[in-house]
């Protein structure tokens, strides 16, 4: 086993464990930014393919442009999104029956700007 | 078997991967998180179908002077198809983001089950 | 109808399929079942046992839609490493996927004059395929244009909130400034020598498109608004397709019809070589810059140019 196969099964089991985490994180932000790595660390695992056409397009797209749009969107939902529900319990201030009943229409839109 | 596993390892690692992100499509129930592993998922079946094309010892297909032998190269099949794959899939992600943010504005919830059942009290309430 | 009621109120979707068939039967009136639902929703805001007996029901809806998901997850991977076990060794040659392939690297080079076999084969031998997919990138900023564009009148504008306004920082615009034409020449190599190196329209097109977002948060919108404006993205990516088609089209009607073919193979190696695939590739990458831009413009403020 060459020094490179070695190296090939790391990234291997990196991207397994990149995988899962996105699963494990409690926020939106870590997830997006562990699948950032996942295609970064794909376009080397593609490198070592010999497939370098594959490579550059991932290093673009997957880590570039993908991310970039998740974290717009992120952006354009605003905070609320972003707040995990066990974290709005903690928060002082903040009224349980709002999230509770949320009746579809503009009149009970929340705000997005805080 | 498990040595037939071992030896192929990378479409091993790539079906786990594929897996993985099936999973998080069904058990995730905010919307980015299941595009996150679509996205997971697209990878892991591209890194599949590399590996189909990968010979050990032979270089990218780009011919350099001299004699033209196939035995000098890789499969290029799996790269031409996988090339269009990623783009394809970044469109494919950006018109479901923009579907989640028009979601999001209409029911200010990121959660698919809650979407599902306001659609449903919705419907029932337009009868 | 008590269970489709039920089902509304059970924030859990699983299961809800069923009383969604049986909700097409035309059989209760409206008026009815608007009614009805009221009712409903008094008697369970007063009955503590109907919530519990619904929170019940959930739970278990909930449980049932796990342990149909994790079956089927363990079974397709399972089905799936059962599969790999049984394929060709993983680094040798596969025979039979060796055909095609070796013809490809044996006759790439004299029939398209292109010294990359990839950018040979997507653009050439399969260049049908990658005009499709060309296509479903232009159909994938018309979707995104119809669900996020905001004219500037609309009053339902959905506006981000301003966290941060890129364009005022100072490091940003500093390292903008020499970033962005390194990347902008990077992505101009790539693209025009696709048929030499590894990359091509696409991956140039995206680098391309990664260095035109750079500028537009380093140096703030009213810059690309000059040079991107909406008639003018509209405009280069349907001259794009239009090349793309009309040439290929030609290069069928002539090699369907048996005529010799008028474009210029070129020495292998040479910039100016392999036929059509260099000014495709330039009409791809053009596609795909216009579109990875017009992604950024339309999820950043929900337009694109002025429009």
């Amino acid at each position: 086993m060459t020094l490179l196969e070695i190296f090939k099964i790391i990234l291997l089991v990196l991207l397994i464990v990149c995988a899962v985490g996105v699963n494990l994180t409690k926020r939106l932000l870590p997830a997006i930014i562990i699948f950032m790595a996942y295609s970064t660390i794909m376009a080397v695992v593609w490198t070592l393919l010999e497939s370098p056409d594959l490579a550059v397009t991932e290093a673009a797209v997957g880590a570039g442009i993908t991310s970039i749009l998740f974290f717009l969107t992120l952006r354009r939902l605003g905070r609320e999104a972003l707040k995990d529900p066990a974290d709005e319990e903690d928060a002082p201030g903040t009224d349980p029956t709002a999230d509770s009943d949320p009746v579809p229409g503009s009149e009970h839109r929340r705000e997005v700007r805080s | 078997m498990l040595d037939a596993l071992l030896n192929n390892y990378q479409e091993a690692v790539a079906i786990i991967l594929f897996g993985i992100g099936f999973a998080t499509l069904l058990f995730q129930r905010n919307l980015i998180r299941k595009l996150i592993g679509m996205n997971i998922m697209d990878a892991g079946l591209f890194l599949f179908l590399t590996s189909l094309g990968y010979i050990h010892g032979r270089k990218a297909p780009i011919i350099e002077e001299g004699k033209i032998l196939s035995e000098a190269f890789i499969n290029p099949v799996p790269s031409g198809l996988v090339l269009t794959g990623i783009v394809v899939s970044v469109s494919v992600t950006a018109v479901m983001l923009a579907l989640t943010v028009r979601l999001y504005k209409r029911y200010h919830t990121l959660d698919m089950d809650e979407i599902y059942a306001m659609t449903l009290i919705e419907r029932e309430e337009n009868d | 109808m008590k269970e489709f009621l039920r089902a509304c109120f059970r924030k859990d979707s699983s299961g809800m399929e069923e009383f969604l068939n049986t909700e097409e039967k035309p059989d209760v009136s409206r008026q009815i079942r608007k009614s009805a639902v009221r009712k409903w929703q008094e008697s369970l805001l007063s009955n503590p046992e109907m919530q519990k007996e619904i929170q019940r029901r959930q739970q278990r809806y909930h449980v049932l839609y796990r342990i149909i998901a994790v079956i089927s997850c363990i079974l397709f991977i399972a089905v799936m490493l059962y599969m790999i076990a049984h394929l060709p060794l993983y680094g040798f040659k596969n025979p039979r996927a060796d055909v095609v392939a070796s013809r490809y690297i044996e006759k790439g080079l004299e029939e398209t004059g292109a010294v990359n076999v990839v950018a040979a084969m997507i653009l050439d031998y399969r260049a049908f395929d990658t005009l499709g997919e060309s296509f479903v990138l232009f159909t994938a900023l018309v979707c995104t244009t119809i669900l996020l564009r905001f004219g500037a009148k609309d009053k339902n504008r959905f506006v981000a909130e301003p966290v941060f306004d890129t364009s005022s920082d100072t490091i940003l615009r500093v390292i903008g400034l020499f970033l962005v034409p390194c990347i902008l020449l990077f992505g101009i190599y790539i693209i025009l020598n696709g048929h030499l190196s590894p990359g091509g329209g696409f991956s140039g097109g995206t680098i391309l498109g990664a260095s035109l977002i750079i500028l537009s948060a380093s140096a703030g919108f009213t810059t690309t608004d000059r040079i991107f404006t909406y008639k003018r993205l509209n405009i280069m990516t349907f001259a794009a397709l239009g090349f793309y088609s009309l040439s290929k089209g030609f290069v069928f009607f002539v090699g369907a019809n048996g005529m010799h073919n008028p474009i210029p193979k070129g020495i292998p190696g040479a910039i100016l070589s392999a036929g059509l695939i260099l000014p495709l590739n330039i009409a791809v990458g053009l596609v795909v810059a216009c579109t990875m831009y017009g992604f950024y413009s339309l999820f950043e403020r929900g337009m694109i140019g002025h429009a």
